[in-house]
This record gives C-alpha cells, sequence and structure tokens, in this order.
C-alpha cells in the first residue's frame, strides 16, 4: 500500500518524501548532525575565547622559546634551567619512551615466561603463577607504582646503601648501577658485534633458501651465537679490553662513579612491567590454548622434537592470536607511564604539568599532551600491524 | 603360550600403585620430569620464603592496638589505625550521621543489579522500573535535597568515592558504547566518521590527560555564568573514555554476527532500530560479555587517577594517613595493602562472575 502510494506521488514532488526516502533522510541527518557539532563547536570556541579574555589568559604556542628555569634530574639530552619550555617538554617525551621501551621490555619476558608456567603440567607452580596474575590483575596500577615507590624510599640512607656483590647499590635515592667506559678500540669491539648481527640474519635467511631447495638444515642457532657472543667476546679480549666498567665506590658522604637510576624509574617501571606482563600472560596462554591439539600430534606423529614443536608449529600459530591484544597491551603501557606524575617521574605530563602552572597556557600543553600520545600510538600500531601481517605471510 | 600375563579370572588387575591415589598424582603433577621436579622444588622454596614471613607481618607479630604509630613498636604490621581510620577509608570526608545513605545506596544497588540480570525473579515488571530508577535514588540519597540535608560532592571520598564514579561510569558508558559502536558501521559517512575519530581519539590519549581536561580546560569551555561540579566533571571524563572502549569490545561483538541475520532482520521488514534491538544486539553483547566485564573492570580500577587531581579516593586517604605526623612511616604497607583487598575482592569477583555468565551463555547458544 505505503509503496504503491509512494509510487504513484513519486512525480509531483512532497516534501514528506524527503523523509521517507531512506537516502534523503540519511542525508538529512548527516547534515543535522554536522550542523549541531558545528554550532558546538562555535559555541565553545566563543566560550573559550571569552573565558580567556576575562581570565587575562594569553595564548599561543610561543611559549615553547620561554626560558624553563626548572631542573630536570634524568635527562637524555643536554637540558639545564636556562634551557627553554620546549626542550624541557622533549625531555620530558624522551623520559617517557625510555620508560615505556623498557617496560615493554620486561613485562613481554616475564608475560612470556609466565604465560607458559601457567600452562605448565606442573601443579604447584601453575597455581602459584595464577596467583601472580590475578592478584596483580586486580589491583590498580596507579596503587602498584605509588607502593613501589613508597618502597624504594624507605631503603637505607646513601651511607647505608644495601650493596649487591658490590657493585650495584641500592639506597633511598634511586638505583646505582656501574657505567661503562669506552675506551680506544671499543669502537671495534661494538662493530663485530653489530657485524656478528648482520651475519647471523644472513646465515639464517640463506639456510632458510637451502632448506626450502635442498631439505638440509643447519645449526643456525650455534653459528648465531658464535658470531654474536664468542666473535665480539674474543675481539673484546684480542683488542686489550677497551671497554670497562666503572662501578660506584662508597666514598665518606656519598656514593662515587656509575650512573644514578631514579627511585621514580624504577618505581614505575617495575610497576608497569609487572602489571602489564600479567596480561600478556592471559594473552599468552589463550594463544597457546586455541592452537588446536590436533597439530601438535600431528608433529609428534611426523616425528618431529618437542622443542621443534613448539617453534614451529605450535608458537607461530598462537603469535597470529597474540600479536593484537599485545599491541593494545603495550599501548596501555605506554599510556599509563603517564601516571607519572603521582609520584614524580619527570615524563611529558609531569614536566608539562610544571609548564603548565609557570606559563599557563593550559591549552597548549594539553594539546602537546595529546598529539604526542596520539603519535606514539600510531606509530606503535602501525610496527605492529606490519610485523603481524609479515607472520601472517610467513604463514601461508 | 605364557599363561601368566592372561588373567582368566574374570577381574583385570589393578593399575600399578605409583599411578593411582595420591602417589600418583603427584608423580604425574609434581614430579613427572628432571625440570617439573626442579620446579615444584623452586615453587616450595619460593613459597616457604613468602608465606611465612607474610603471616608473620600480618597477623602473628603485628599490633592491633595504639593511638598514634609510636605505639606500634613490634616488627609486623601496625593495623592500631584500622579502628579510628577505617570510616574515613570507606566514606572519605563525609558527614559520620549520614553514613546510613551511603550503605543503603549500596544495598540497593543488589535489588537493583539483580532485577537487571537474571528474568526470573518475583515482581519482576516492578523490578526493571525500580533499576531503572536507581541511579535517581542513588544520587539523591548521596547528594540530598528534597528534605534530605545537602551534602556537596566534595565531601565524598574513600572506597565510596571509587564506588560512585565507577558504577555511574559503568551505568553510563554501555548505551554510549552501543551508540559508538553502531555508529562506527552505520552506511551514513558523516556519522561514521565522527564515530571512528572519537573512538580513536579517547583511546589514543591517556586518561591523565583527560582527567587534565575535566579539571583544567572544561570551565573554559563553558560560558562564564555555569560552573559544573568538580565530581560531575570527573564522572564526564571517565565515562567518556570508558565509552570508546566499550565501542570497541562491542564493535567485536557486532562483526562476529553473521550477515545473514542483518538480513533476515530486513527481510522481515524491520526497521533499523527494530532489528538492531530485538535480533542484532542481543546475540552482539552476549559475544562481547567479556570484553564489556574486563572494560568495567578497568574502569573501576582506573577510578583511583582521581587522586592525581587532587580527590581523596581510598588511595588518596590512605596517602592521607601516610603523611600524617602521628603515624608517618609506621603504616604504608598497611594502607596500600588495605586499598588493594578492596579493589582485589570486588574486580576478581566480578571478573569470577563473567565467566561463570558467560559459560551459562553458551550452553544456552548450543
Amino acid at each position: 500500500m505505503a509503496r504503491n502510494g509512494k509510487q504513484t506521488q513519486s512525480k509531483a514532488f512532497r516534501l514528506i518524501n524527503l523523509w521517507t526516502d531512506e537516502r534523503s533522510r540519511g542525508l538529512i541527518f548527516q547534515f543535522a548532525l554536522v550542523l549541531g557539532l558545528f554550532i558546538f563547536i562555535a559555541f565553545i570556541v566563543s566560550n573559550t575565547i571569552q573565558n580567556l579574555k576575562t581570565a587575562g589568559m594569553a595564548s599561543g604556542y610561543d611559549f615553547i622559546f620561554d626560558t624553563a628555569s626548572f631542573d630536570i634530574n634524568q635527562r637524555l639530552i643536554e637540558y639545564s634551567s636556562t634551557s627553554t619550555y620546549g626542550r624541557a617538554i622533549i625531555v620530558g617525551g624522551l623520559n617517557t619512551i625510555v620508560v615505556a621501551i623498557f617496560g615493554i621490555f620486561a613485562s613481554t619476558v616475564i608475560g612470556f615466561i609466565a604465560g607458559i608456567l601457567r600452562l605448565s603440567s606442573n601443579f604447584l607452580i601453575s597455581r602459584l603463577v595464577s596467583v601472580y596474575v590475578e592478584f596483580i590483575r586486580n589491583v590498580p596500577v596507579l596503587l602498584q607504582i605509588i607502593f613501589w615507590w613508597v618502597i624504594l624510599l624507605a631503603l637505607p640512607k646513601v651511607r647505608q646503601s644495601l650493596s649487591i656483590g658490590d657493585s650495584i647499590f641500592l639506597n633511598n635515592r634511586g638505583v646505582r648501577l656501574p657505567s661503562p667506559i669506552f675506551e680506544d678500540g671499543s669502537l671495534l669491539v661494538l662493530s663485530a658485534f653489530i657485524i656478528g648481527i648482520l651475519l647471523s640474519l644472513g646465515i639464517k635467511i640463506w639456510s632458510k633458501r637451502r632448506q626450502e631447495l635442498t631439505g638440509e638444515t643447519l645449526p643456525v642457532g650455534i653459528i648465531s651465537i658464535i658470531l654474536i657472543v664468542v666473535l665480539p667476546v674474543l675481539i673484546y679480549k684480542l683488542s686489550g679490553q677497551p671497554i670497562g666498567l666503572e662501578t660506584p665506590v662508597r666514598g665518606k658522604f656519598n656514593l662515587r662513579g656509575g650512573f644514578n637510576v631514579t627511585p621514580e624509574f624504577v618505581a614505575l617501571w617495575l610497576a608497569l612491567s609487572t602489571y602489564t606482563a600479567a596480561f600478556i600472560s592471559e594473552i599468552v596462554r589463550s594463544g597457546i590454548l586455541s592452537v588446536s591439539t590436533g597439530q601438535k600430534e600431528a608433529a609428534r606423529a611426523l616425528g618431529l622434537k618437542q622443542n621443534i614443536t613448539m617453534k614451529k608449529i605450535v608458537l607461530p600459530q598462537a603469535l597470529r592470536v597474540i600479536i593484537p591484544p599485545l599491541t593494545s597491551q603495550y599501548l596501555n603501557l605506554t599510556k599509563n607511564s603517564s601516571l607519572a606524575v603521582a609520584i614524580g617521574y619527570q615524563d611529558i605530563v609531569s614536566i608539562g604539568d610544571t609548564v603548565l602552572n609557570q606559563s599557563g597556557r593550559v591549552l597548549e600543553v594539553i594539546s602537546i599532551f595529546m598529539v604526542f600520545y596520539l603519535t606514539l600510538s600510531l606509530i606503535t600500531s602501525a610496527f605492529m600491524n606490519w610485523y603481524n601481517k609479515k607472520i601472517k605471510l610467513v604463514e601461508r | 603360550m605364557n599363561t601368566t600375563n592372561l588373567n582368566y579370572s574374570g577381574k583385570s588387575r589393578p593399575p600399578p600403585a605409583n599411578t593411582v591415589g595420591i602417589v600418583g598424582w603427584v608423580r604425574a603433577n609434581l614430579f613427572s620430569g628432571p625440570l617439573n621436579t626442579f620446579l615444584t622444588f623452586f615453587s616450595c622454596y619460593l613459597l616457604w620464603l613468602i608465606i611465612p614471613p607474610l603471616l608473620d607481618w600480618t597477623v602473628f607479630s603485628a599490633d592491633f592496638t595504639g593511638n598514634v604509630g609510636r605505639d606500634c613498636t613490634t616488627e609486623g604490621a601496625c593495623w592500631a589505625w584500622l579502628d579510628q581510620r577505617i570510616a574515613q577509608f570507606l566514606y572519605g570526608f563525609y558527614p559520620a550521621e549520614a553514613y546510613w545513605r551511603v550503605n543503603l545506596t549500596i544495598l540497593l544497588l543488589f535489588p537493583a543489579l539483580a532485577y537487571v540480570l537474571f528474568d526470573n525473579l518475583p515482581f519482576s515488571a516492578y523490578g526493571r522500573w525500580f533499576s531503572v530508577a536507581y541511579p535517581f535514588i542513588a544520587a539523591f540519597l548521596l547528594v540530598g535535597g528534597f528534605g534530605l540535608t545537602g551534602i556537596t560532592t566534595d565531601k565524598f571520598g574513600g572506597f565510596m568515592l571509587n564506588l560512585v564514579a565507577g558504577l555511574s561510569g559503568i551505568i553510563l558508558s554501555l548505551p554510549i558504547g552501543i551508540l559508538l559502536a553502531l555508529g562506527r558501521q552505520s552506511k551514513l559517512p558523516a556519522i561514521r566518521i565522527l564515530s571512528v575519530t572519537f573512538i580513536e581519539f579517547i583511546r589514543g590519549v591517556p586518561l591523565i590527560t583527560l582527567l587534565f581536561v575535566a579539571v583544567i580546560i572544561l570551565q573554559l569551555f563553558l560560558p562564564p555564568d555555569v560552573s559544573l561540579d568538580q565530581l560531575v566533571r570527573v564522572m564526564i571524563m571517565i565515562t567518556l573514555f570508558a565509552s570508546a572502549y566499550m565501542a570497541e569490545v562491542i564493535r567485536g561483538g557486532l562483526q562476529a554476527i553473521p550477515n545473514g541475520q542483518y538480513e533476515a532482520g530486513q527481510a522481515m521488514g524491520l526497521s533499523y532500530w527494530q532489528s538492531m534491538r530485538l535480533i542484532i544486539l542481543p546475540q552482539a553483547l552476549k559475544i562481547s560479555i567479556p570484553g564489556i566485564v574486563n572494560t568495567f573492570i578497568g574502569l573501576f580500577k582506573d577510578t583511583t587517577l582521581v587522586i592525581i587531581i587532587g580527590l581523596f579516593d581510598i588511595l588518596g586517604q590512605a596517602r592521607v594517613l601516610q603523611t600524617n605526623p602521628d603515624w608517618m612511616g609506621k603504616v604504608d604497607h598497611e594502607t596500600f595493602l588495605l586499598a588493594a583487598i578492596f579493589f582485589f575482592i570486588i574486580c576478581f569477583s566480578i571478573s569470577r562472575y563473567s565467566i561463570n555468565l558467560e559459560k551459562r551463555l553458551d550452553t544456552n547458544r548450543e
């Protein structure tokens, strides 16, 4: 009925047709939405301009060239209190990246070990790991960050530092580690190391091609170890040990030598990596469980050894399931590192907060935060998507 | 033929003694190989390292009485503060004579939740309306007005603040998340682009920057004569944050529904909203339950972030006590442990419930 009516009336234009026709209704709907959004944004912008004017606040990004006049205790690039705000923010951004990289590395290692142990047939260890995972997962990460920080600050004073093997010292100002000293000839060792890595990568590709052609395998693992570890060590010994370690020494009032890692960094790193590792272990566990037992049985039927089954059959298939959620865990870790502001680790948010209070450019500073994190997110997910695609190709 | 191997008595011989019973279990699960044996001993060592000192610290050599930190003299934990401070941990600075209002709000939560989660309860027709009205009842009870003494939200604190922020976020983020997920799948480009931008933007930045926006910038966006309550601003941001994650979880569920279901809805002549409400969403939400619950748990844990912008939730109360001169240096671990236990109990039971629910719904589907 309605359809007939519509057809007979289709020649004569009627306003109601705009609403009954699905396409025009969609257009009207979208137009209204976009219009509403524009009005909303215009409302916000006009309010903001008015509020900024009445509060007498300046705006614009020129403040990044002003002198910061505050200190930062952990810096990867040169910075002093006479540097600009812009440089301070870059130092903060680098600090965020550093803690994220160390955290991602540690959480991956702990997470994979915990995930595999949780699947272990050993009753005791799998329960023990479950307790760790469940407890850590269900307690807020901010609580854990502050907890570790308070623990580290409660360590003995510098003069009574705890020492591990007289080379690592723990005290309430952080962890003092030996620092490497590079003398002449250290370049040789480093280049041997890099060449070793490149060579073993080349051998890996070549042996794979050879295996596809002839079916013969090479002991790639042993060759790689020789190239990457033994060769540089040999050169190191031969060239008269050009890389030394400067271990910290107890002085009268302070520790001398080595380099200091702040308690804030250690607390943030510990909390983030153990917290994220608990989530990663769950991802790894479900990834390995997602590979059907038929695959393992088929491998055994072909006579493959246990470790080769794991390496060539189970893990490649499990990784396909593991990678996408793993990416979002890495991103979560990076974003959670912004909680550093609660304990005063000088990451981008913490430094930005200081800049914001000093310069009063709230909108600008917060927009810098957001652009920074959005860029990091995009880069991480682009890299992981690339990796994900790569293992997908290998699998077919 | 060797007849000793054949048993003609009609009974099969029992399995070897070392493969059944406790001995068999221990052999199979703890000592089935060199690596396993090592792991067993290693775990035992770890347990021995952790459990006795922990028990000793928390219970056996702990102090339970005293008025200030100095009264705790033993090596163990100092629980003397619990007596006078537990109320602050739970209710913050909420007036003591109004604690019953918080308690009643939490008590009413259970029937409100039950009517949403279960179908076969008595009076379920009225119960549904009660669930719908619950947020308003809760707001009325907590803030007051209409006869009850008004209590400003800056008095909210302790675990109650976590519960209020978490629950309001949970209640609001689910519908917003559903709308965003549908928007992301929409055929209308403007709606799709807006949803995608919103979701990806919110997911790309940390919650703390959004809370900064709530505290510092939101006031700039509003007309000069309008001011929003601090807690409301925070709740808005937590809700928006959670709804972006919720949208992605529900999108996963929507994508898992075969196209035939959408087409069937159209073939039946259902409108878009009808087919969503009756056919697609019930299935999609069922699939996404684990993800939804995980988002809820994450949101609840994230409510601790309010301490960074100067509200005193349970973690904030712990910090207050830790920096109190009377207790300084004595209660660091104890207060954290208490706060952690509160979160653990709630989050762990929600996640267990979700696993349970998942299993139940799964058998229904087959």
